[in-house]
């Protein structure tokens, strides 16, 4: 019987690969945002609007997350922005090797911006590091006020929360009020964005902001 | 649910300390899980039995000891624990409270033979 002192992390090799795509991404002078979020809460969409705002300004590629389809990557090449599509069968997030084999497919030279939509997941893509700048999450604030008390790990993690989906409020009986008191709870320093994809209602809040993080690209 | 993907990397950190040290067979594995990640640990425990068949881990045992989530005030000092207590704003000072522990995701040690 022998016992060896590992006291290693779990998922060192995920971050010494995030570790690699941070070194490449400051190479080509790339400014990346993780996206995350529940299935359905408005990543795509947001991405969309947030690609019409700034694509004057900025070169721009998406890389895109899901489980099956290239719908997400067809909708985004649909505005002329090199995207890629990653399917992961089953697996519920992205993952630093997944995100680095994609590169492949870019051009890096000459990007100003990565916008990288992980899997649609409240959970699990918290853990994984990508090696991006900023983390994003997307909230529909019709899924209820309480969400921030119940998934604390990916609201406390974020840098940004947005609220999307607030011309449903009056349908809805959410609080943005209480939501809002929520995600401070769980995350007091997170820069919090209430926006409407479809109406366009706040979204310039959130462009103006992103465009200030990023200046000096 | 991506316990699966986490028992994967586990076991992947057991085989190359095995096989470093030059052991045989795998007795235990102690794990450290914080509760302030997304890892719970009945699903971890799961994935890892079905994993673990044909490694040389096959028959390890692996303990996996949860670490509740511990806040501290930094402006009036007082500590916080448990993961009900998942609010990062202190409840007496209105400061904001840091993460001391319940993020770890670690093999502690490795029993060989």
């Amino acid at each position: 019987m022998h016992i060896i002192d590992v006291n290693s992390q779990i998922l060192q090799e995920n971050t010494r690969l995030a570790e690699e795509n941070k070194k490449l991404f400051n190479k080509y002078g790339l400014h990346v945002t993780n996206f995350m979020s529940a299935p359905g809460a408005g990543k795509t969409t947001l991405l969309e609007e947030t690609i019409k705002k700034i694509s004057g300004n900025y070169k721009i590629s998406v890389i895109e997350g899901d489980l099956q389809t290239s719908i997400d990557s067809d909708r985004i090449k649909a505005l002329n922005i090199p995207s890629y599509q990653i399917t992961t069968g089953t697996v519920c997030h992205l993952d630093a090797r997944m995100v680095h084999n994609a590169l492949h497919n870019f051009h890096l030279e000459g990007n100003d911006l990565l916008f990288i939509e992980n899997v649609g997941n409240l959970v699990c893509p918290a853990d994984f590091e990508l090696g991006e700048n900023l983390k994003v999450m997307v909230f529909s604030v019709v899924e209820g006020a309480e969400k921030p008390k119940k998934y604390p790990v990916m609201f406390h993690k974020v840098d940004v929360v947005i609220l999307n989906k607030i011309d449903l409020i009056p349908y809805s009986g959410v609080s943005l009020e209480e939501l809002i008191n929520n995600v401070r709870e769980v995350n007091p320093e997170a820069k919090i964005f209430p926006v409407s994809c479809k109406t366009g209602e706040g979204i310039d809040d959130w462009i103006s902001w992103f465009s200030q993080n990023i200046k000096g690209k | 649910m991506h316990e699966v993907g986490i028992a994967q990397s586990i076991l992947e950190i057991v085989e190359k300390e095995v096989k470093k040290n030059g052991a045989s067979k795998v007795n235990k594995v102690k794990l450290i899980v914080g509760e302030f990640t997304g890892v719970v640990k009945e699903a971890l425990e799961f994935a890892l039995d079905i994993i673990k068949k044909n490694s040389l881990a096959e028959n390890a045992e692996f303990l996996i000891e949860t670490v509740n989530l511990k806040t501290f005030c930094q402006n009036c000092d007082k500590t916080f624990v448990g993961k009900e207590e998942a609010h990062f704003l202190c409840p007496d000072c209105n400061g904001i409270l840091g993460i001391v522990e319940g993020k770890e995701l670690k093999i502690d040690f490795i029993d060989v033979e």
